[in-house]
């Protein structure tokens, strides 16, 4: 594979990645989301996997695998089962609407790309181009956990915060030292657990998963 | 003799569309009907359609203005124009340097701008009603649609069509995510344009739901029958649009017999191919509710901004 | 040797007890480990002390000055905590606050963060710092929500996703960091320890730097609790049980701010400008001023001490974005007299709380004459907080008064502003606390006095003559600070 087959297939997917953080931002069905979180590890799993081919390091295979099983598999299978013990049927409604918040995502993009710009500059590798996305997806999960008022949702959104960061550890650099790349894989799946573990709580305390009823906590007068 | 193949190969692709086009509205309608089920109808019904209504009498009101007779001329004329810019078989066409997308664009305007003003023209609640929603619709639709088609312009470095197709078909291959952002905007526009399901069913009986349908009520007789035309055109002309733009292997640039065979085989297995899609489409998702309209083609405009800012970004 | 006695001991004892939690000598192990912690960080200090800064475990730990004098005050306030978490978490257990597998739960996770702090402090690896921080705030998340009431549940939850969310960016900024060393230092993990990033900071990338430096500032700048990324802490800090409040705002903020100083560190040597030191002092003073008036306003008693917190992590911030030796000689005394005074506070509140079963001031009266060790310790530890003489926050605030007046004389009248508004709140809810008659609803309640005792203790001994080991430690910190 030359280098630029696979700069335009890690563009590609970069592109794809971009739309899942997107798409996350306007889904309303639950089941929706969680599938598109899961294409989007997918997407990202997959451009690892190119990018250790191309600048032949092997341990962005192992980090690729890492995120399949944790991101494609794991995490989305754990979402599940929460979602279905918990019995969440309802479409989420969001705070702000639809087009509001994908103006506000555009504005996000353009504002990534010009942030990053010193990094493109200086970067040498093959995939400089993606850092610009990899921030728009942080900015993007950022974004979708402001708008949203379920915790399922603003936990995806967290998560997928995480993934433009792994996206943006691949894209400036070629990945993360190994050790750290476990470590934050670990930090994850706790953090999978606790979340687990918190929305039982919130259910059961306060019958709903809607954050906007956890409001007794404000400054008194 | 050479001056004049421009000229000849422009009225070539009119005569193509005007003729053409029907019979791409009957296989649409023959596939829905193969689709779901139902006996067809034949792929030459438009045909017959058309010949019925241009023998009928014109039924008026009696309060209509000079802008109710004048819109079918206006419409039926601004969509031929559209169709000589547009390469369907050719890139070489006598407008190309200067007709461009912009103009394309302004001239479906003007079809939609009058067809607009007929529906209130009669002053009844229907055409209003009509009239209003389309105008929304195409207030949000156009934007996003010139967005889509300037992300192809920026790959190829013109507005014009012809020039286009000349670098996209025979320039390098190179896989564009801005392009494939383009292509999935512009069919959702695509959509919302020329009147189909998920925005607005065609076939539709009941005003209420109506948008295009709406516009149209108060028309009989051989106006009737230029507006319909002119409907069939559009979508005709859209699907050579989109060809154009995002698929245009196979559009002759030379102009000698070979390749416009080759132009028009690929033209018509294209279309073939567009249909199909099309009816899959149309099948597949539900009617929107007018109020989830907006969402639809904002979601249009932000894979048209997408497109545009990973042409930037990643390219 | 002794740090893997450090790592090792706490890590072993979160293990046993996740089992044995409940059972009645659950809290003895839980002091037996923290004291075994504590010897092992005084052998560490001395070694540091005599020898200097070394690095151990094939370049994974380091340890300098600076980060060993966190690790005997982290080991130390843990100490003192475990010995008041025992008849605190008894009482808790007995009202029914907490269940059995609560109180496995609260233990493990107590060891657990200690051990995360521990692993933060001690790592060379600029990654393995991030990871042990999230792994110090997931193991206090469900602290937090331990009582498992409505208001305890959404104080976890603003504290889990707010500081999830800085921690991210804060990842974002050490991918940055780690994309500049790169460049210089090549690939793989090298470019990661702290040693080989400080020597070759002058060679790193300044836009870079800068881009990284707004990131790392703002993700631990979250759990450092400055204004405005404050919002968990407040809650977050008067929900847990007591113990819990008392190792947060003590050793947490600590630990958040030294990542965030080593990463300042980074960034002056690359970028040669001040900008750094002005954005922490921008941030700093923000913090202060916010905090001390929203301190006006609280009712809740453990809120009103958590702003106290945010307040003085400002002042500690503010005081290392100056720079020079005096700021920062100032800057590390507070880090150790505020942690000090502030976990003895939340021993007598969390005391106090129990007593009159409820956390407002309002219904709070009469502690002196209830309970003195109570009374006469939440006095005496306000009236050190203000910074009273002759306590040690008076000296440490003294001292960056007076560095300020030198490098920044136009931001002095806001500093004094903030220092003023924070007396006046917290002696006027405190007095009528403390005085007065017993009110009917108090019971009375066995404290445990050694840890307040021993904390005011060492606060009054620094404030009035400052041991000549302690001042030439931190004279050896401040230089590494340079």
């Amino acid at each position: 594979m030359t280098i630029s087959l696979a700069a335009q297939i890690n563009s590609v997917l970069a592109a794809l990645i971009l739309l899942t953080a997107f798409g996350l931002l306007v889904q309303r069905r639950i089941y929706g989301l969680l599938h598109l979180f899961a294409w989007q590890g997918l997407f990202l799993s997959i451009s690892t996997a190119v990018v250790g081919f191309v600048a032949e390091k092997h341990h962005l295979y192992i980090s690729s695998l890492l995120t399949l099983t944790l991101k494609v598999i794991v995490l989305p299978y754990i979402l599940h089962v929460l979602i279905m013990r918990l019995k969440i049927h309802k479409e989420i409604e969001t705070v702000v609407n639809v087009p509001t918040t994908m103006l506000i995502g555009i504005a996000l993009v353009i504002f990534s790309y010009s942030l990053t710009s010193p990094i493109r500059d200086l970067s040498t590798h093959v995939t400089k181009s993606t850092i610009a996305v990899a921030l728009a997806t942080v900015l993007l999960g950022l974004l979708m956990m402001i708008t949203r008022r379920h915790a399922v949702t603003q936990i995806i959104g967290f998560l997928s915060m995480e993934n433009g960061l792994f996206f943006a550890a691949t894209s400036a650099t070629y990945g993360m030292p190994l050790v750290v790349e476990l470590g934050v894989g670990l930090d994850i799946l706790i953090a999978a657990f606790i979340f687990g573990i918190f929305f039982f709580h919130i259910n059961t305390a306060f019958d709903t998963l809607d954050v906007e009823q956890m409001a007794r906590l404000k400054e008194e007068d | 003799m050479s001056v004049a193949i421009p000229y000849i190969l422009d009225g070539l692709q009119i005569i193509i569309l005007l003729f053409a086009a029907p019979a791409f509205a009957g296989w649409v309608k023959t596939l829905k009907c193969w689709f779901q089920g139902r006996t067809t109808a034949g792929v030459l019904q438009p045909y017959r359609d058309l010949m019925k209504l241009l023998h009928k009498d014109i039924v008026l009101a009696e309060n209509a203005s000079w802008i109710f007779r004048f819109t079918p001329y206006v419409v039926f004329g601004s969509v031929v124009l559209a169709g000589g810019i547009i390469p369907i078989l050719s890139i070489d066409l006598p407008l190309s340097a200067t007709a461009d997308i912009i103009a394309l664009v302004a001239l479906f305007t003007i079809a939609r701008f009058f067809t607009a003003l007929a529906g209130m023209d009669i002053g009844t609640a229907f055409g209003g009603m009509g009239s209003s929603r389309e105008k929304t619709i195409a207030s949000m639709a156009e934007p996003a649609m010139l967005m889509a088609i300037f992300t192809v312009s920026l790959v190829c470095k013109s507005t014009s069509l012809s020039q286009m197709v000349q670098v996209l078909a025979h320039g390098e291959f190179i896989l564009r995510p801005s392009l494939a952002f383009a292509l999935l905007s512009f069919v959702l526009i695509a959509l919302a344009e020329t009147g189909r399901i998920p925005v607005d069913n065609p076939a539709t009986h009941l005003e209420l739901t109506m948008i295009h349908e709406g516009m149209i009520l108060e028309y009989s007789g051989r106006h009737l029958a230029l507006i319909e035309w002119a409907g069939m055109m559009k979508l005709f002309l859209f699907a050579t649009l989109g060809i154009a733009a995002f698929f245009p292997w196979g559009i002759a640039a030379a102009n000698d017999f070979p390749a416009l065979f080759i132009a028009a085989l690929s033209l018509i297995i294209k279309l073939f191919i567009a249909g199909v899609s099309l009816v899959v489409i149309e099948t597949g998702l539900a009617k929107m509710r007018l109020f989830r309209v907006p969402e639809f083609l904002g979601s249009a405009f932000l894979f048209a901004t997408l497109g545009m800012l990973s042409y930037f970004m990643l390219e | 040797m002794t740090i893997l006695t450090l790592l090792g001991v706490s890590f072993i004892g979160a293990l046993i007890l996740a089992f044995v939690g409940d059972r009645k000598f659950a809290p003895e192990i839980n002091i037996v480990c923290s004291f075994a912690t504590f010897v092992a960080s005084i052998v560490l200090a001395l070694r540091v002390y005599h020898d200097g800064p070394f690095v151990a475990g094939r370049e994974f730990f380091f340890i300098d000055a600076f980060s060993v004098y966190l690790v005997v005050l982290t080991a130390f306030v843990s100490m003192t905590t475990t010995i008041f978490s025992k008849p605190y978490m008894r009482r808790e257990r007995e009202h029914g606050r907490v269940g059995h597998w609560g109180m496995r739960f609260y233990h493990a996770m107590f060891q657990l963060f200690i051990f995360a702090m521990f692993l933060c402090l001690l790592t060379n690896n600029v990654g393995v710092l991030w990871i042990a921080m999230e792994l110090a705030t997931l193991a206090t998340v469900l602290l937090v929500s331990l009582y498992k009431t409505p208001t305890a549940i959404e104080a976890a939850w603003k504290y889990f996703i707010l500081c999830g969310v800085g921690i991210a960016l804060a990842l974002f900024g050490t991918v940055l960091l780690y994309f500049a060393a790169e460049k210089v230092l090549g690939e793989g993990g090298e470019a990661l320890l702290w040693t080989n990033l400080s020597q070759v900071s002058g060679q790193l990338e300044p836009t870079v730097l800068r881009l990284a430096f707004v990131f790392l500032m703002v993700g631990y700048g979250t759990k450092v609790g400055l204004v405005p990324l404050h919002n968990w802490l407040p809650d977050a800090h008067s929900e847990g049980p007591t113990p819990i409040s008392a190792v947060l705002s003590g050793l947490l903020l600590n630990i958040a701010l030294y990542a965030l100083v080593r990463c300042k560190v980074l960034v002056d040597g690359s970028l040669g400008t001040h900008l750094a030191g002005n954005i922490m002092m921008g941030f700093g003073l923000l913090s202060i001023l916010v905090a001390s008036f929203s301190m006006l306003r609280q009712k809740d008693i453990k809120r009103m001490f958590a702003y106290s917190s945010i307040e003085h992590m400002g002042i500690a911030t503010f005081a290392f974005g100056l720079g020079g030796p005096i700021a920062t000689f100032g800057a590390l005394l507070h880090m150790l007299v505020h942690s000090l005074t502030k976990s003895s506070i939340f021993f007598t509140v969390g005391h106090a709380s129990q007593m009159h079963d409820t956390q407002e001031m309002s219904k709070i009266r009469g502690l002196i004459r209830g309970n003195p060790l109570v009374g006469w310790g939440l006095m005496l530890g306000v009236m050190a907080i203000v910074g009273m003489p002759p306590f040690g926050v008076f000296t440490s605030e003294f001292l960056i008064l007076t560095a300020t007046m030198k490098d920044a004389p136009l931001m002095t009248p806001f500093l004094l502003l903030g220092l003023g508004v924070a007396f006046a709140a917290l002696l006027r809810r405190v007095q009528p606390m403390v005085s007065g008659h017993i009110p009917s609803w108090q019971h009375p309640l066995k404290a445990s006095h050694v840890p307040v005792i021993l904390h005011m203790v060492l606060i009054l001994v620094i404030g009035l003559y400052m041991p000549d080991f302690l001042s030439r430690w931190f004279h050896m910190a401040v230089e590494l600070l340079k």
